[in-house]
């Protein structure tokens, strides 16, 4: 397979420009942490990672401005040294591959990656301000602006994030940074079944104690019994106010505990690298956070793994039934299935994402016309060429 | 009066009969508005300096007159101009003397809350404050809170992206909404995102969301609502400079700290509304901010003696700090009162709404007021101080001639000024006709061209919303063209889809 590797955003034109020209089609690459989802292509690799780092970064601002292929662990340490952080808190998928961490800010937003604190801080198209890019059309353009709020034309960042790299190539990404919390804690009850662990995480999120993550991992997760975790940042005063709190408010739901620290910790970057599941076949399930516990139930008497992020609104299940059996269950429930992980076989036949509805489905096709008007971006990764027009 | 809108076209005009004949067939009784005197309540919105009484007005009640109407319209190719509540500041509702004025004030229910999911499901026109009401009881709020809360409606708000004093903490209207069910121009309902977060396929909500009623009818909106926080306090501080009362802001955001709100006025604004409301704002002062904080009371406490602290290194000459609800509406008062205020010290005011990079505030204001001198109209200045948000406000006398132009010269001017200095033309009002020839100043025609195509998958034939946003109505068909090699797309094998 080929490759191209520009080194600036005039490369990127040129390489856009000339597969036009030459009827070569494209797949965008970063770290190539997500390669492996969605069905085998065969496209000429534009590799992305030659556009790194960092061209404006001021935190009295809150703005941040990279190059698409820099590497998010190198972002998450710049912004750390400033006490701040992507508040999406994106991860590196290189992790449910067993590969190396790899991931480019890039391929992080083109997926719309984002970890438990998306419940309540929004996800990486709520922090996408603006960038840069090249179209299918070969053309240099922005889009969205470099400070935190503006509504000046169409909201195109959001039509970035999550893309997947089939409307434009981004070269440069205009983030908003938020402050760090200072001190975090997490607080846990154990034993929940499903049903009440939903309904634990609701009363937590909808109370005024703020917990900014909430998550269950069931039975013989980890070890032993369910563990429900409510997670708790801050200032100082206040997470010690909320910790006193969150035991009152959750009292008719069983014995709130307060983890050490790192216990904590460990298991939150367990449930934001889904590490606990290593079925083979893994599917991510958005879906009401009401319907979640009646959504596994049938699914795990029949052998499936789970566990739940976003108080409910996020499962994750692992399971090598199939695919149809997890998407007509995840319809019914009002939510959608998407497939992150799987054998070879299932990825040729399987769409990556949930199927839309017909008329959606149309005009998701008519806008990627819009911006990749001969197909340069289309490479078969994601099986949903529907016959619209 | 200086944007021009499409010239109507005469032929459409001439079948208004036909027209108003058949929309009554769609929507009965009142629902179909065309005596001259009845459509005057409509011939503007928030930008009251236009002003163009739509040829028809119609008010459907149900999604399906709603997609009926549209149909028709489509099938006629008669334009259509969707409105909320009408309190656009940008001229996006503004009617077009040959096209169909589509008011979705009927559709006013709340249709579903949800405790467990934290959602609410209402029609468009219900109004922004209406949501937090229904809400009320169980401690819960609908956050993003433009100041025209009690009438605009949330379709408008989704239709701009509407912002409030609040949103530098909780997001724009953008990041509270979940869903909506939209109609497209013809006629076709379809519903985008839905109760869960990140729905699959491309984010097309996303780009909904401040489109400004160019791409579709929006007939229902699921929104997140947030639990209401324990407690609120507010600061209310004085400087005797600009530069010092900025400083202040960015040292709270370098502390770590991102208030509920901050807001920040300049002397002629602190004068107007303290004349008005009368809440002992200081009047020695260059700018005051009103910092709020919510959150538990713990938070809140720790962070008031923080920004204190912050505010007084910074050299402070008047700090207050609320200790009752009582108080801190006082500070609010007069802020939520600017508008009103400056309307009674000039006869007109016009509300610009530029964002800019914070560190470059002292030096707009000083540009602005060197301006405010070449122009010959004074200004007044609010601030979302927190987010760069500009509200400069141009005192003018519409009876004087040639001061409306003079006014409007002025505000490009200051928008220019912002999109100079790495800012942007609009920050929560819209593009509408208002900025629109001023899209250039920041995007090139590439840029443009780019957005302008994401217009036409929705619309092809332009009818919803013309004359609005874009400064030049370019044909699809002319956009879509691409230089091609050898006169052959690539993959001719690729299907077509
Ligand atoms: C005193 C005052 C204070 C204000 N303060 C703020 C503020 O703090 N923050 C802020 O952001 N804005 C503010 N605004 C501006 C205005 O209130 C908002 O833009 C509001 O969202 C408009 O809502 P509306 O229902 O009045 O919409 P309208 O003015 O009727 O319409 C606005 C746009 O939305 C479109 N539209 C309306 N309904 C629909 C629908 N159902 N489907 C598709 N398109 C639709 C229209 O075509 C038009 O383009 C203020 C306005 C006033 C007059």
């Amino acid at each position: 397979m080929t490759e191209l590797t520009p080194q600036s955003i005039d490369d990127l034109r040129d390489a856009v420009a000339g597969a036009l020209a030459t009827g070569t089609r494209l797949e965008l690459r970063g770290g190539g942490t997500k390669a492996l989802i969605g069905a085998p292509r065969d496209a000429t690799i534009l590799d992305m990672r030659g556009l790194a780092g960092v061209i404006d970064y001021d935190p009295a601002e809150l703005v941040l401005t990279v190059g698409a292929g820099t590497p998010l662990a190198e972002i998450e340490a710049l912004v750390a040294g400033e006490g701040q952080m992507l508040a999406f808190e994106p991860w590196d998928h290189g992790r449910l591959h067993g590969a190396a961490p790899a991931a480019t800010i890039g391929g992080v937003v083109a997926a719309g990656v984002a970890g438990p604190r998306r419940v309540t801080a929004g996800s990486a198209r709520d922090h996408l301000l603006g960038f840069k890019a090249v179209s299918g059309r070969g053309e240099i353009f922005v889009a969205g602006a470099k400070v935190v709020k503006n509504v000046t034309g169409y909201d195109l960042p959001k039509l970035a994030a999550g893309s997947w790299g089939r409307l434009f190539a981004m070269a440069e990404l205009t983030l908003k940074v938020l402050p760090r919390p200072r001190v975090e804690a997490t607080l846990a009850i154990a034993g929940l079944e499903p049903g009440q662990a939903t309904t634990a995480m609701a009363a937590a999120l909808g109370s005024n104690a703020e917990v900014s993550a909430t998550a269950h991992l069931p039975a013989g997760t980890m070890q032993g019994a369910p563990l429900t975790l409510f997670r708790v940042t801050g200032f100082a005063p206040s997470v010690e106010a909320r910790c006193a709190q969150l035991p009152k408010i959750l009292a008719a739901h069983g014995a709130v505990q307060r983890l050490a620290e790192h216990e904590g910790a460990a298991l939150w970057d367990a449930v934001r690298h889904v590490a606990p599941l290593d079925a083979p076949t893994l599917w991510r399930i958005h879906l009401p956070p009401s319907r979640a516990a009646s959504f596994v139930a049938p699914l795990a008497a029949q052998g499936a793994r789970w566990m739940m992020d976003w108080g409910g609104g996020l499962v994750w299940l692992g399971w090598n039934g199939p695919a149809d059996t997890v998407r007509a269950a995840a319809e019914a429930a009002g939510g959608q299935a998407m497939l992150v992980r799987a054998p070879a076989a299932i990825w040729a036949t399987t769409p990556a994402q949930h199927p839309r509805q017909p008329g959606v489905m149309a005009i998701e096709h008519r806008v990627r016309l819009a911006f990749d008007p001969a197909g340069l971006f289309e490479t078969g990764r994601f099986l949903d060429l529907t016959n619209a027009d | 009066m200086s944007i021009q809108m499409p010239l109507p076209d005469q032929a459409v005009i001439a079948r208004k009969d036909e027209i108003v004949a058949a929309l009554r067939a769609i929507v009965p009784g009142e629902g179909v508005i065309s005596e001259p005197a009845e459509l005057l309540p409509y011939e503007s919105d928030g930008l009251t300096a236009y002003r163009q009484p739509p040829m028809v007005v119609v008010l459907p009640e149900t999604v399906e007159q709603v997609a009926r109407v549209l149909r028709w319209c489509h099938a006629q190719q008669v334009k259509v101009v969707p409105r909320g509540s009408g309190t656009s500041l940008s001229g996006g509702a503004l009617p077009l003397a040959d096209a169909v004025l589509l008011g979705m004030g009927k559709f006013k229910r709340v249709i579903e809350i949800d405790y467990h999911d934290r959602v609410a499901v209402v029609q468009p026109g219900v109004t922004n404050l209406a949501i937090s009401q229904a809400v009320e009881a169980e401690g819960f709020y609908y956050a993003p809170d433009p100041s025209s809360q009690i009438a605009c409606s949330i379709g408008g708000n989704v239709a701009e992206n509407s912002g409030g004093v609040h949103c530098l903490k909780y997001g724009l209207t953008t990041n509270n909404v979940l869903g909506v069910e939209l109609v497209l121009m013809d006629g076709e309902v379809v519903r985008l995102g839905g109760r869960q977060l990140d729905p699959a396929g491309l984010d097309l909500l996303g780009v909904i969301v401040g489109s400004e009623g160019l791409l579709g009818v929006v007939t229902e909106v699921t929104v997140r609502i947030l639990p209401k926080p324990e407690t609120a306090r507010a600061l209310l501080v004085g400087f005797p400079s600009a530069e010092r009362a900025g400083q202040c802001v960015a040292d709270v955001i370098a502390q770590g700290i991102i208030p509920a709100g901050m807001e920040m006025m300049d002397r002629r604004a602190i004068h107007a509304a303290e004349a008005f409301v009368n809440v002992g704002y200081p009047l020695d002062v260059e700018a005051l901010l009103i910092v709020e904080v919510d959150g538990p009371a713990a938070e809140c406490d720790y962070l008031i003696e923080e920004i204190a602290a912050i505010a007084k290194t910074n050299g402070a000459t008047t700090l207050r700090v609320s200790n009752d609800e009582t108080e801190r509406l006082a500070f609010w008062a007069g802020r939520k009162a600017a508008f009103p205020a400056v309307g009674r010290i000039s006869p007109d005011y016009y509300c610009m709404d530029g964002t800019i990079p914070r560190r470059r505030l002292p030096e707009v204001l000083r540009r602005m007021e060197e301006l405010s001198q070449q122009y010959g109209l004074g200004v007044a200045n609010v601030f979302h101080a927190g987010d760069g948000n500009l509200h400069p406000l141009i005192l003018y006398d519409a009876n004087q001639p040639g001061e409306l132009d003079r006014a409007e010269a002025f505000g490009n001017d200051i928008l220019r000024l912002c999109v100079e200095v790495g800012g942007v033309l609009t920050g929560e009002h819209g593009v509408g006709i208002e900025k629109r020839d001023l899209m250039p100043e920041m995007f090139t025609a590439t840029d443009l061209a780019h957005q302008q195509r994401v217009k036409c998958a929705f619309d092809p034939e332009l009818l919803l919303n013309p004359g609005k946003v874009f400064p030049t109505l370019h044909r699809c068909a002319e956009l879509g063209r691409m230089h091609v090699h050898h006169g052959q797309l690539p993959f001719p094998d690729l299907p077509r889809f």
